[in-house]
């Protein structure tokens, strides 16, 4: 008990902390650093309510792929030791005064609302039942959504390589022309 | 669900996260650090389906698998909207949001 809500309080703390160093960080390969942290932190919020499937798919997806990705593409596209300039402050205000009243109202809408629990037993999430459900065309199946997935996979794989590709050789080659 | 700690909680912290990520989205001005803010509202949701999941419908695995799916929706996206920042890169040789604006009225 006292363990489960130690161990909540030090990830919520890093998910808090590292969440709002991601937005408000002036160097991007360190908000990218920041956003991973926070991503670890909630495949341990995951593997506390005791989805160790999920939660290796957050680490592996999350943590090990999109991370990756977007650091790839920062050294691609960025100078790293290059700070942004900072935000204007009219800006910044009134972004954070809107965040901040968002957060507010939703606050206080969640501790206002009573949350009814049913009694029926928890249900263990094994490796076969996930299986099974995820390919299952009857009652708790979920073949439509797993199909139309594999579906938009293969589409946004085809369509990452025919966007970032480079321009064929009838198209005027966009690096030459900008030097000029 | 016996852990200790209240649902409420999970909520209160994805709150939080998804409101750090709509002021990120508010104030970048960077594509890439506009598309990190949008993963972190992304995980915030998902935080909230499998915390609800867990104490609310714990005999279901609704919540589990929605948050399965936008994590496979999130993969996508980040990867064909990383393809379209990299051309953008290549076409004006910068990402600045401002910077951009070709298709301006």
């Amino acid at each position: 008990m006292i363990a489960n809500q130690i161990m909540f309080f030090l990830f919520s703390a890093v998910i808090i902390v590292f969440s709002i160093l991601t937005v408000t960080s002036r160097k991007i390969l360190r908000a990218a650093a920041y956003l991973l942290f926070v991503l670890v932190a909630s495949a341990g919020l995951y593997f506390m309510l005791n989805y160790q499937f999920l939660a290796a798919v957050q680490l592996t997806l999350y943590a090990g792929g999109i991370v990756v990705l977007i650091i790839f593409s920062i050294l691609l596209t960025s100078q790293i030791n290059q700070k942004f300039e900072p935000v204007e402050w009219k800006k910044a205000l009134f972004s954070a005064l809107a965040s901040i009243a968002g957060a507010f109202v939703t606050i206080i809408t969640i501790l206002d609302f009573k949350f009814s629990a049913t009694a029926e037993a928890a249900k263990e999430v094994n490796m076969r039942l996930v299986g099974n459900s995820l390919l299952s065309v009857g009652k708790n199946g979920y073949i439509l959504p797993f199909e139309v997935i594999s579906i938009l996979l293969l589409a946004a794989m085809v369509a990452a390589i025919v966007i970032a590709k480079k321009a064929g050789p009838k198209n005027p080659d966009p690096q030459t022309t900008k030097q000029e | 669900m016996n852990t200790g700690v209240p649902l409420i909680y999970f909520l209160i912290l994805a709150a939080i996260m998804f409101f750090a990520g709509v002021y990120g989205f508010l104030t970048r001005r960077n594509l890439i650090t506009i598309l990190m803010s949008v993963e972190l509202i992304l995980n915030s949701v998902n935080i909230n389906f499998v915390a609800y999941n867990r104490y609310l419908y714990p005999h279901k695995l609704e919540g589990f698998f929605f948050s399965l799916f936008v994590i496979a929706v999130a993969a996508s996206e980040a990867a064909v909207a990383i393809a379209i920042i990299i051309n953008i890169y290549r076409r004006f040789t910068t990402i600045n949001v401002e910077d951009v604006d070709t298709m301006r009225y």
